[in-house]
């Protein structure tokens, strides 16, 4: 039975005839190579789905008065060892789910880099461009050339990972910036993903211009249906995003020149796992005396790791895609448990100086950054955190940049920080409250933020039901433009959006003198009127900083009322009042 | 015109009051489609009656179809965000459990149409509302700080996107307007619980008040004169009842009409 099996199996995969001896791969390999393929794409899939489902779309079936999330779309980052250790060595604490990185750190243990080979969905999709992209560059020999092992550039993650490693014990979570989940999830959730949800929109626009009804409802049916699953009901919008995508855009086109450049050059999650792999049980042995040097090993390496015969293999450098044994016709390759060790290099060579160097810098860059004016002294006023957010400090101990709050926010209130929050703070999370403001009982980003940078709050806290509301900032209102105040035209759209009970704006009705639009008699001066309106206040003891007055400000280009930081109830420092008047709701 | 009071039980009460106007099968035939608008405004809970009550909803719906219509939209373009208010006032489900087809108002939903008001001209309108046999208005009552009191004619807002923040400058006319463009086959109020302040949206539980009441009618003027008595207003302090008035939309004296007590 298992014998049939067998040769049933390699009848499959026997494919056309090999080169050289033509000796055929192990159907282990043949079946591992598959497997690896299918858990790749698969990977993929529930990542795209778990970055799909953050968010919040409405249930027919949900009671619920409580909204949360559909299930663990975070899970990617939780089981990111790079993650956790920059935050256990920033805030020397796990915040919850990212035990689970111990788990990919165990699978490292036993198999080396299989994450980066077979789970993680940038390495696969980088995997994939190379494979489809190559550029006439990248034939025959010279793709040989680019597989084997680039010594200085393959260096570079690792200093990168130890000076993020550096910036983690100094206080600074800034590696997340080149952690590889935090950019897919920031590249495609904020970039890939609202700029399809456009394309399609504009499509739609032109199934609606035919006036064709048939046409009209087919599109209106596509666009339900992908607002149901891919994206929301309405197009989102982040701040400076295209330079996200323009990074992302980048390094996928790398591929046409090498394959997997940022898997072999940048990526700092792969160097820390690299770290590990050395102690891995599982690796590749070699008879060197059968290599034929026909390079076909080297033609489908992903790792640059040199599993050609002659040469020691650097497992620390490997993906464990398997494709070398699977290629090699000379059965030189063996990939077994508790292999020799004698033809291996386990750890990266790196220059002992360069290596204090990197850490120094890491470490030093936080402190210079610091200095800056930005935290302490002239904190800029755009930057208001999401509710729930620790303080400042901690919060850049904590908050990796992956961009799963502004995912998940369904107003799209939340924003990859630009300079705002200076350097340091590229691509933290703001609030722009133009482009959404923050919905009143929404706890959602707190929930997904996986490192505890946004605390999972609950609506109690937020709303301030027998406690303080969470407070985000102060609303202001710029008399010059507000209506009401400068134009005698009645308005306070502002003040049926503040959520607050009671409302944290208040009006005072006054009767106010206003010219008339036309011209007296005989083109005499517009005679005077007296109207009516009600003029808005804002009592900064109850405005929690939602920035619903402000997104609803009619006043298009520049609203007359605009939230600031200031009042933010996880800051000691950043306030006005001297006491806060306490108030509970039910 | 229909009062019906005396029970607790909003499906009954919403019974009632249609069946005192001679039943569903008045307003809606044998294959209508019909769309339902209540209003869907704002991401609160039934407790805080900001929203229509979703058993009121659910019955005007399972009468739509017991009427014979072929299918029922539920549907309403929200100001919160569209599918946390869908899902927090519970209509969604409950509109869903009886058979309703709910639309979340998707910006494609939304196209340019001329609404001949007085300001009102050119906007952006909700499609659903337009493509109707039928349209039952579904609103409830409650307070407004700005237009004093809404029910009926103001739930039109939910036929409109684009920045229609820039109404509130007229916001009596703009209301008048939209209760010119659409005029309801039937207006049923829900007053089961009604925000007594911090309107539109209240946000305290202790903002509203049960009055376990719900008013049917022809004429969406008559509803919203009536109903402001619920919090202690009068027709002649709300502008914009006024003007559907002197526009014959309705009447405002209501008192001059039959109004059946159930
Ligand atoms: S910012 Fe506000 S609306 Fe956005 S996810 Fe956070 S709590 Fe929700
Ligand atoms: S605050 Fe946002 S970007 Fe930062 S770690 Fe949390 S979810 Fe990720
Ligand atoms: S930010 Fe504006 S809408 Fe929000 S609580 Fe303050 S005043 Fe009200």
């Amino acid at each position: 039975m298992v014998a049939a099996v067998r040769t049933r199996l390699a009848k499959v995969f026997a494919g056309s005839k090999r080169p050289g001896s033509g000796i055929p791969a192990r159907n282990v390999i043949r079946v591992l190579v598959w497997a690896r393929r299918f858990a790749q794409v698969g990977f993929l899939a529930i990542f795209l789905y778990f970055l799909f489902e953050t968010g919040f779309r409405g249930s027919f079936a949900a009671e619920g008065e409580r909204i949360r999330v559909s299930g663990p779309v975070e899970a990617f980052l939780l089981a990111d060892p790079f993650v956790g250790a920059m935050t256990l060595l920033s805030t020397h604490t796990v915040y919850r789910g990212i035990a689970w990185s111990v788990a990919v750190v165990g699978l490292t243990l036993l198999f080396g880099r299989v994450f980066c080979g077979w789970i993680c969905p940038f390495g696969t999709l980088h995997h994939f461009f190379g494979w489809i992209f190559p550029s006439r560059y990248l034939k025959g020999g010279r793709r040989v050339e680019q597989n084997k092992t680039h010594p200085v550039r393959q260096r570079v993650k690792y200093y990168l990972m130890i000076a993020f490693l550096g910036a983690a014990a100094t206080g600074s979570a800034i590696g997340g910036l080149l952690d590889p989940i935090c950019v897919a999830i920031r590249a495609i959730g904020l970039g890939v993903i609202p700029a399809t949800q456009y394309v399609a929109g504009r499509a739609n626009d032109a199934a609606a211009a035919t006036g064709i009804q048939a046409v009209q409802q087919t599109g209106d049916k596509a666009q339900d249906f992908l607002a149901s699953t891919v994206w929301q009901s309405k197009q989102f919008y982040f701040h400076q995003t295209w330079f996200i995508v323009t990074l992302l855009v980048a390094i996928l086109f790398l591929n046409r020149f090498v394959p997997r450049f940022w898997c072999r050059v940048l990526c700092p999650l792969g160097a820390f796992l690299g770290v590990i792999a050395k102690y891995a049980l599982f690796g590749m042995e070699k008879d060197h005396a059968k290599c034929t040097d026909c390079n076909l090993c080297l033609v489908h390496c992903q790792g640059a790791d040199s599993p050609q015969g002659g040469v020691k293999w650097r497992q620390d450098e490997c993906h464990m895609c398997m494709n070398c044994e699977s290629a090699c016709p000379e059965d030189v390759i063996k990939f077994r448990f508790l292999p020799g060790r004698t033809s291996t290099i386990g750890v990266p060579d790196l220059a002992r100086r360069t290596v204090v160097a990197s850490a120094a810098a890491g470490a030093v860059a936080i402190p210079a950054t610091r200095i800056a004016d930005v935290i302490d002294a002239n904190y800029d006023h755009r930057v208001i955190r999401p509710p729930g957010s620790v303080e400042e400090r901690e919060f850049l101990e904590r908050c990796i940049r992956c961009a799963e709050c502004m995912k998940v926010c369904p107003n799209n209130a939340l924003h990859p920080a630009w300079f705002e929050s200076g350097i340091e703070g590229l691509w933290t999370p703001i609030l722009i409250a133009r482009i959404g403001y923050c919905e009143h009982s929404c706890v959602l980003c707190g929930e997904v933020c996986p490192t505890g940078a946004i605390q999972k709050i609950t609506e109690e806290q937020k709303l301030g039901i027998n406690q303080k509301p969470i407070s985000i900032g102060t609303a202001f209102f710029d008399q010059g433009r507000c209506l009401p105040w400068s134009m005698g035209t009645p308005c306070i759209v502002c003040e049926e959006f503040c959520p607050t009970s009671p409302k944290a704006i208040w009006a005072e009705e006054l009767e106010v003198p206003k010219r008339s639009a036309t011209p007296g008699e005989n083109g005499a001066e517009p005679p005077m009127e007296a109207v009516k309106v009600k003029r808005p206040h804002v009592d900064p003891a109850l405005c929690i900083g939602c920035g619903a007055c402000e997104k609803v400000c009619p006043i298009q280009d520049k609203p007359a009322v605009y939230v600031t930081s200031v009042g933010e109830t996880r800051s000691k420092t950043n306030v006005i009042l001297l006491e806060n008047t306490s108030y509970t709701q039910s | 015109m229909a009062i019906a009071k005396n029970d607790t039980d909003p499906a009954r009460l919403t019974q009632k009051a249609i069946d005192a106007l001679g039943g569903m099968r008045r307003f809606v035939s044998r294959g209508d489609v019909v769309v339902v608008k209540p209003n869907i405004g704002w991401d609160r809970t039934p407790a805080h009656a900001a929203n229509t009550n979703p058993i009121v909803v659910a019955e005007v719906v399972r009468q739509a179809y017991d009427a014979g219509a072929k299918h029922v939209v539920v549907t309403d373009a929200s100001c919160n965000e569209p599918n946390r208010c869908f899902q927090r006032s519970g209509i969604w489900k409950a509109a869903y459990d009886v058979g309703a087809e709910i639309i979340i108002p998707g910006e494609h939903r939304f196209r340019s149409m001329r609404l001949k008001g007085e300001v009102l001209d050119e906007w952006p309108v909700f499609t659903p509302l337009v493509n109707a046999d039928k349209v039952i208005n579904v609103p409830v009552a409650k307070h407004h700080n700005l237009a004093v009191f809404t029910a009926a004619m103001k739930n039109w807002y939910g036929l409109l996107g684009g920045r229609r923040n820039r109404l509130h400058q007229k916001i009596d006319v703009s209301i008048a307007d939209l209760a010119t463009f659409l005029q309801p086959t039937l207006t049923v109020v829900d007053a089961v619980r009604v925000l007594m302040r911090n309107g539109p949206q209240g946000g305290n539980i202790a903002d509203a008040k049960d009055l376990f009441t719900v008013v049917a009618s022809t004429d969406q003027v008559a509803a919203d004169a009536l109903t402001c008595t619920f919090i202690g207003k009068t027709a002649d302090e709300i502008p914009y009842i006024k003007m559907g008035h002197e526009r014959g939309l309705g009447t405002m004296r209501w008192q001059d009409l039959s109004v059946v007590e159930v």
